[in-house]
């Protein structure tokens, strides 16, 4: 196609359009997150932008208030790096196993990776509950965290990004008297650097904001993370609009930098799985 | 003795998967067959269960709240492909140019709302359908001067909210899979085309789409899945697992409910394995359809 000032015109139309409704809702949460919650139940969600009821009210509850929204935002921090760097690192291994060597059962427990990638995981929730339950896991972080340790999704991708490594590396490692496990750990990993960063954000983001099987394996609020401490300030009897607004987009925040600062990697991971190898 | 056979080159290699088994046997294998299990058992959590044959099976089949479930879940996945398919497809074409003024920009905004939880999402979406004459909504049909309307109350009206949500998190993300697609597309293909006399649209129906479709298999999987399995962003909309008369109620929503609020598990252990059995025949099938088993060349 040439360059075409009109099409360019309509296009930038079309595009601006679709743009504005998609960041419609971040500019209703943002606008919410100043004006107090009782505004918001008597008049619903909207986009007045009425300076006169507008403060900083809501945020200095946010980080003076008496709650537990940075217990919760700090739980979800640990929760997150542990399970980012374990995740990382275990899925790693495995693909390294998968990629470097000629074994037998290779191809069966490769397709089980893969199944993985198929089977509905909510449909092992309740199996995962009661095993949860009968060795007394229950509200224990290594319930949350031990399940999606080999993650399928991740070991694909490091396989995919070690069949491009050359298997000379491996070869001199050996000449030079290295152990199977000291190629893998001063030779392979140092190489496989780049590949971290996009596995990092996608399975960081996805552990920042899982919810449904944590919900279920946390009873005690003080292990809660931030999805589900802010999921309780819904209540049947009554919201917390004032800390759930304003909670819910400081919530946000960490993702989004994160995301301004290596938006590459969140494109590369994201997609990893639809690029075919 | 022991070093020299964890050290040897056979060896080594099942050292390395060895998590992906031990993990695979005990959160996937085991749980898969606990609740095959489990689906002809009555059970209850810290009691005995009891084996009743098929008879978890045959109340499902009878029982109207499940097929209501499976009868939206199905429907939330159609309409989900309807709309998350065409037009991120269209829109990827579109975008896909050297030239167009802030492409990068709008490839990032576009991205923006996959970022957020769907708690946080769905708590968004939940106020801006809300009732009121002043939600953001309703306000603007207020401009047209249309009555507001009780979304959340109504099925149809309900799955507006709901499309509005999924639509909204996901047209970005399956833009940016259609991209990475049509970065295999080979640029002369176009050119050859174009000295052909092909118009645009020859172009996307002829090159674009048969060239796209490894692309929009694995959407379509991945949203067949997603679309089954729907369950929190009901849960956050409709502030619980129960919505009025059900119009909100998906398979995992029902099993959730017979599992965890009722304590049914082996019950809701059937729903899983029903879910399980219609994902894997769909998919299969949209599989075998399109080719994807035959050798490929």
């Amino acid at each position: 196609m040439k360059k075409n000032t009109a099409l360019n015109i309509v296009l930038v139309v079309i595009f601006a359009v679709i743009c504005f409704l998609i960041l419609l809702p971040f500019y209703a949460i943002t606008l919410a997150s100043f004006k107090p919650g009782e505004e918001l139940i008597r008049y619903g969600l909207n986009l007045k932008l009425d300076f006169s009821v507008m403060s900083l009210d809501n945020f200095v509850f946010l980080f003076t208030g008496d709650h537990a929204y940075f217990t919760w935002f700090f739980n979800s921090l640990l929760l997150t790096v542990v399970q980012v760097v374990l995740t990382l690192l275990v899925s790693a291994t495995v693909a390294y196993g998968f990629a470097a060597y000629d074994f037998k059962g290779k191809n069966i427990l490769f397709i089980c990776v893969l199944l993985i990638m198929m089977v509905p995981f909510e449909i092992l929730l309740l199996p995962l509950y009661t095993l949860t339950f009968n060795l007394g896991m229950m509200n224990s972080y290594s319930a949350i965290i031990l399940p999606g340790i080999a993650n399928a999704a991740t070991i694909f991708f490091f396989r995919q990004y070690l069949s491009g490594i050359p298997k000379e590396i491996i070869a001199s490692g050996r000449v030079d008297g290295a152990s199977e496990y000291g190629i893998y750990a001063r030779l392979i990993l140092p190489v496989m650097k780049p590949s971290f960063a996009a596995m990092a954000i996608l399975n960081g983001m996805n552990s920042w904001n899982n919810f449904l099987w944590p919900f279920m394996v946390l009873s005690d609020s003080h292990k809660y993370t931030l999805p589900i401490g802010l999921k309780t300030l819904l209540t049947p009897y009554g919201n917390n609009y004032d800390l759930l607004i304003v909670g819910s987009f400081f919530s946000i925040l960490p993702i989004f930098i994160l995301f301004v600062a290596f938006q590459k990697y969140f494109i590369d991971g994201m997609t990893a799985g639809a690029v075919k190898g | 003795m022991i070093k020299r056979f964890i050290y040897s080159q056979k060896v080594a290699p099942y050292v390395f998967v060895f998590p992906f088994v031990a993990i695979f046997l005990v959160f996937w294998v085991y749980p898969l067959l606990s609740s095959f299990g489990m689906s002809f058992q009555h059970v209850t959590l810290g009691q005995e269960a009891e084996w009743t044959g098929m008879d978890n099976y045959q109340k499902l089949m009878g029982d109207g709240v499940f097929l209501k479930s499976i009868g939206n879940s199905a429907l939330y996945m159609v309409l989900t492909l309807v709309i998350l398919i065409p037009f991120p497809m269209l829109l990827a074409v579109l975008i896909n140019n050297k030239w167009m003024w802030g492409r990068e920009f709008f490839k990032s905004a576009f991205f923006f709302p996959a970022l957020t939880s769907v708690v946080v999402a769905g708590t968004i979406f939940r106020l801006m359908f809300g009732e009121m004459e002043g939600s953001l909504i309703n306000s603007v049909l207020g401009v047209f001067g249309i009555e507001p309307v009780k979304f959340l109350k109504g099925h149809l009206t309900g799955f507006v909210a709901l499309l509005a949500l999924a639509t909204w998190r996901w047209t970005g993300v399956n833009i940016l899979y259609f991209l990475s697609g049509l970065k295999n597309i080979p640029e002369e293909y176009y050119e050859a085309a174009s000295i052909d006399g092909a118009s645009a649209f020859q172009k996307f129906t002829r090159i674009t789409m048969p060239l796209l479709k490894p692309t929009t298999i694995y959407v379509l999987t991945i949203s067949i899945y997603a679309g089954l399995a729907m369950f929190i962003e009901s849960l956050m909309l409709w502030n619980g697992n129960n919505s009025p008369k059900n119009i909100g109620l998906t398979i995992v929503g029902y099993l959730y409910r017979q599992g965890i609020e009722k304590n049914n598990l082996g019950y809701a252990a059937a729903v899983g394995i029903v879910l399980l059995a219609v994902t894997m025949i769909i998919n299969l099938t949209q599989l075998a359809f399109s080719g994807m088993f035959k050798k490929e060349d």
